[in-house]
C-alpha cells in the first residue's frame, strides 16, 4: 500500500523546515540550561507542537518525543519542581480532554457532567486508601488504608467504576436528543457533587465537604512512589495508552459508527447501527478514562473534596476539546495544554506582574482586576470565539476520506492487473 | 403546612417566569438558551442597584414600596431585555445554520462570560460582588394566630401572575404574537408569509429576557442576597420547569414552574421525615434534577407539550 503524504506548509519551502528543525533541536537543551525561565518552557512546548506538525518520518518524531518527554522534561523537573507540577496537571487534563473528546468529538454527544466520572474514580481510590472505609467495612474483613501497592489494581477499579457510572447514566438518557442530553448530564454532574457533599451521614462514606486525606501514595515493590517524577511517568504512560486507544477506536468500525451517529442519527440507524449500544460504548469509554485519571488525581493530591469536581471543571475540559478541535485527538491534547498553560502560567504571571506594578506605584490596578480571577470569563470567551470563528478548532479532525479512497484505488489497480480481489 | 405551600408557590412563580424565557426561545429557535440564567442574574443586579440607589437617595422611605419595586423592575426589564437581544445578535445569529450543539456551546460561553463580567463590574464599582437588596415589604397579613402571610411573597405572586396574563394576551391576541407562533411552527414558511423572522426572533429574546430580568428583581426583593452565580442553579431548575410543562409551550412553563416550586418546597420539608433522617433538606437540589431526568425518560414531551415528530 502506498503511503499518502499529506502536504503541509513545512514541506513547501525548505527554510521554514530548517527553522523548525533548529527550534526542535535547540529548545530542549535551552530548557535544560534555563529551567526557571517561562520563555524556555513555552519554547519547549511549542517545539513539541512543531515536532508533531513536521513532515519527517514517524520514527524520528518518536525519537524526538522520547528525548523531550522522557529525558529533558524529567531532568528540568528535578531542577524546577513547579514546572513538574504544572506538567503533571497538564497531563491529567490532557487525558481528560482526550476522554471527553471520545464522547463529544467522536460520537457528538455533549456531556456537561464529565467531571462526575472523574469524581467517581477519585473517590473510589480515596475511600479505600484512607481510613475512611473502616466506617462501613468491619475491621475483621480488612484494614484500611490499603497499602500503596493496591494503587495499580485501583487504576482498573477506577476504569470499571467510571464505565459503570457512564452506562448507568447513559442507559436512560441516551435515547434523548442532543441538547436534552447536555442538560441531563449537567444535572447528573451536580447530583454526584451534592451526594458526595452529603454522604457523611447516616454512614460516613465520603466525609462530606471536609474531604478525604491523607490518601496513600502508590507503591511498587515496597517503594513509595510519592515524588513528582513518579507521578510524571505514571501520568505519561497512562496518556500514551489513552491516546493509542482513542486513535485505534476512532479508526475502527466503532469509530466509523460514532462518526455516522454524529453526522446523522437517522441515516446511521438505517445503515444498521445500533444507536443505543454505540452511544453507550462512547459514553462508557470516555467515562472510564476519566475514572482512571480520577484515581491518579486522588493519589497525587493526597487530598480530595467535592469542590474539586464542580461544573466549572467540566466546562474547562469542554473548552479544551472545543479549542483543540472536536474529534481530533491531537487537538484535544493541544487544547488541554493551551488552556492549562493559559490558566497556570500566563494568567498567573500576568497577575504577578500587575501586582508588582501596583506595588511599585507605576499603575494602580484594583485587586478586583486580577486576571487570575477571571477564568470563567476566559473559558466563556474561548467557547464563543471558537464557535463563531473556527468551529473546527485549532487542529481540525481529519476525515478518513483519504484512506478509504486510497483503498478503492488499490483495489481498482489490482483488479485491472487481473487479480481477483475482494473489495472488503 | 400553609407556610410551606406559600414558600413553594412564591418560588414556583419565580421559576415559572424564568421558565417562560427558556420556553419562548426554544419555541422559535429550538435552542436551549443557556445564557438565560445569567440574564436573570443581570436583572437581579440591575433591580437591586436601582433599589439601593433609591435607598441611598432617601426615596425609599417616602415612595410607596410598590412604586419603587415597579421602577426597579422596569429598569431591570429594559436592561436585561436589551442584553438578551444583544446576546442573540452576537452569539446565536451567526450560528443559526450550524449543527445544533454549536450554538449550545456558545450559549454556555456567554453564560460563563456574563457571570464574571458582572463580578468584575460590581467588584470595581462596589468592591464586593455580593449584594443585599433593601427589604421593601416587611409587614405580614395575619389570618389566624398561627398563620400569617408575608406581603412580599404575595407581591411576587401578584407580579408574576400579571406578567403571565399580559404575555398570554400578547402571544395569543396581538399580530406580533401571531408572527411568533408562526415562526415557531415553521421558519421558512413564516418568512414566505412576509414575516420578518429575524425581527420576530429578536422580539422573542427581548420579551423572554425582559421577563427574566423582572424575575431577577422579584427574586432579589424576596430573598435579598444575590451574587453573580445565583442564576446557575435557578436557571437549571427553571429549565427543568419548562421541560416538565412541555418545552416550547407557554402555559406549560407556568404550570411546570409552579409544580416544581411546590415539589421542591414540600420535598425539602418532608424528605427528612420520609427517609427517617437519612436525607434532609440538603438534597432538595437533587430532587429537581431527579424530576428532570424522570420527566425526560418517561414523558419527554412534558405535561402539556405535544410529542415531537421526527421529520425524515
Amino acid at each position: 500500500m502506498r503511503k499518502v503524504v499529506i502536504p503541509t506548509q513545512l514541506t513547501e519551502s525548505k527554510i521554514p523546515f530548517f527553522l523548525a528543525c533548529t527550534l526542535v533541536i535547540t529548545a530542549g537543551p535551552v530548557f535544560v540550561v534555563f529551567p526557571q525561565s517561562p520563555a524556555a518552557f513555552f519554547t519547549f512546548l511549542v517545539s513539541l507542537l512543531v515536532l508533531y506538525k513536521m513532515s519527517i518520518p514517524v520514527p524520528l518524531k518518536l525519537v524526538g518525543a522520547v528525548i523531550s518527554l522522557g529525558i529533558i522534561m524529567p531532568s528540568v523537573g528535578s531542577e524546577n519542581g513547579y514546572y513538574m507540577d504544572v506538567i503533571i496537571q497538564v497531563g491529567i487534563y490532557v487525558a481528560l480532554a482526550v476522554g471527553l473528546n471520545i464522547v463529544v468529538g467522536f460520537a457528538g454527544l455533549l456531556d456537561l457532567g464529565y467531571v462526575a466520572f472523574y469524581a467517581a474514580g477519585a473517590y473510589a481510590y480515596a475511600i479505600f486508601a484512607t481510613s475512611q472505609a473502616s466506617n462501613f467495612i468491619p475491621a475483621a474483613w480488612a484494614t484500611f488504608p490499603v497499602s500503596g501497592n493496591w494503587f495499580w489494581l485501583f487504576l482498573l477499579v477506577g476504569l470499571v467504576v467510571g464505565a459503570i457510572t457512564g452506562v448507568l447514566l447513559g442507559f436512560p438518557v441516551l435515547r434523548l436528543r442532543g441538547d436534552y442530553l447536555a442538560i441531563v448530564t449537567l444535572g447528573f454532574g451536580e447530583i454526584i457533587r451534592i451526594v458526595l457533599n452529603n454522604l457523611d451521614k447516616p454512614i460516613n462514606i465520603t466525609n462530606g465537604p471536609k474531604g478525604l486525606t491523607p490518601i496513600q501514595p502508590p507503591a511498587l515493590f515496597g517503594m513509595d512512589l510519592s515524588e513528582p517524577i513518579h507521578y510524571y511517568f505514571i501520568v505519561l504512560s497512562i496518556i500514551i495508552l489513552i491516546i493509542v486507544v482513542a486513535k485505534r477506536l476512532n479508526a475502527s468500525r466503532i469509530g466509523r459508527a460514532w462518526a455516522a451517529i454524529r453526522e446523522d442519527e437517522l441515516a446511521a440507524r438505517s445503515m444498521g447501527i445500533n444507536l443505543l449500544k454505540m452511544k453507550l460504548l462512547a459514553f462508557a469509554s470516555g467515562a472510564s478514562f476519566a475514572g482512571v485519571m480520577g484515581v491518579v488525581f486522588a493519589a497525587k493530591q493526597t487530598f480530595i473534596d467535592p469542590s474539586s469536581f464542580s461544573f466549572m471543571e467540566s466546562i474547562g475540559i469542554l473548552a479544551m476539546v472545543i479549542l483543540g478541535g472536536m474529534g481530533s485527538v491531537a487537538g484535544a491534547v493541544i487544547g488541554a495544554v493551551a488552556v492549562l498553560v493559559l490558566q497556570l502560567q500566563i494568567l498567573k504571571e500576568l497577575s504577578e506582574y500587575l501586582g508588582q506594578l501596583s506595588a511599585a506605584g507605576v499603575l494602580s490596578i484594583p485587586s478586583q482586576l486580577d486576571p487570575a480571577k477571571y477564568e470563567r470569563m476566559i473559558f466563556g470567551l474561548i467557547l464563543i470565539a471558537m464557535c463563531i470563528f473556527r468551529p473546527q478548532g485549532i487542529i481540525p479532525a481529519k476525515r478518513q476520506l483519504v484512506r478509504l479512497r486510497e483503498r478503492v484505488r488499490d483495489w481498482r489497480a489490482k483488479r485491472e492487473g487481473g487479480e481477483d480481489v475482494d473489495p472488503a | 403546612m400553609p407556610q410551606i405551600l406559600l414558600d413553594g408557590l412564591t418560588l414556583g412563580f419565580v421559576y415559572a417566569i424564568v421558565a417562560l424565557g427558556y420556553t419562548m426561545v426554544y419555541g422559535v429557535l429550538k435552542l436551549i438558551n443557556f445564557a438565560h440564567s445569567e440574564v436573570f442574574m443581570v436583572g437581579a443586579f440591575a433591580g437591586t442597584e436601582v433599589l439601593l440607589f433609591l435607598h441611598a437617595m432617601g426615596y425609599l422611605a417616602t415612595l410607596p414600596p410598590a412604586v419603587a419595586l415597579i421602577c426597579a423592575m422596569l429598569i431591570a426589564m429594559i436592561l436585561s431585555g436589551t442584553l438578551g437581544v444583544f446576546i442573540e445578535r452576537i452569539a446565536y445569529r451567526p450560528l443559526r445554520q450550524a449543527p445544533r450543539l454549536v450554538p449550545l456551546i456558545s450559549a454556555i460561553g456567554v453564560s460563563f462570560f456574563l457571570q464574571d463580567a458582572v463580578r468584575l463590574i460590581e467588584g470595581l464599582w462596589k468592591n464586593a460582588f455580593y449584594l443585599t437588596a433593601p427589604t421593601l415589604f416587611t409587614n405580614k397579613i395575619t389570618i389566624t394566630p398561627t398563620l400569617s402571610l408575608p406581603v412580599k411573597s404575595l407581591v411576587v405572586i401578584m407580579a408574576a401572575v400579571t406578567m403571565m396574563v399580559f404575555l398570554h394576551l400578547f402571544v395569543s391576541r396581538s399580530k406580533w404574537g401571531k408572527a411568533m407562533r408562526a415562526v415557531s411552527q415553521d421558519q421558512a414558511t413564516a418568512s414566505l408569509m412576509s414575516i420578518n423572522v429575524n425581527r420576530v426572533i429578536s422580539l422573542t429574546f427581548l420579551i423572554g429576557a425582559g421577563l427574566g430580568g423582572a424575575a431577577g428583581t422579584l427574586f432579589a426583593a424576596q430573598y435579598s442576597l444575590i451574587h453573580p452565580y445565583v442564576g446557575f442553579l435557578l436557571g437549571i431548575k427553571a429549565f427543568t420547569a419548562a421541560v416538565l410543562g412541555g418545552i416550547g409551550n407557554i402555559p406549560g412553563a407556568m404550570l411546570g414552574g409552579i409544580l416544581l416550586g411546590l415539589l421542591e418546597s414540600f420535598g425539602a420539608a418532608f424528605l427528612g421525615v420520609a427517609t427517617n433522617g437519612a436525607m434532609g433538606a440538603e438534597y432538595k437540589d437533587v430532587f429537581a434534577f431527579a424530576i428532570l431526568i424522570a420527566v425526560l425518560i418517561f414523558k419527554p414531551s412534558g405535561l402539556l407539550g405535544e410529542p415531537e415528530r421526527e421529520k425524515i
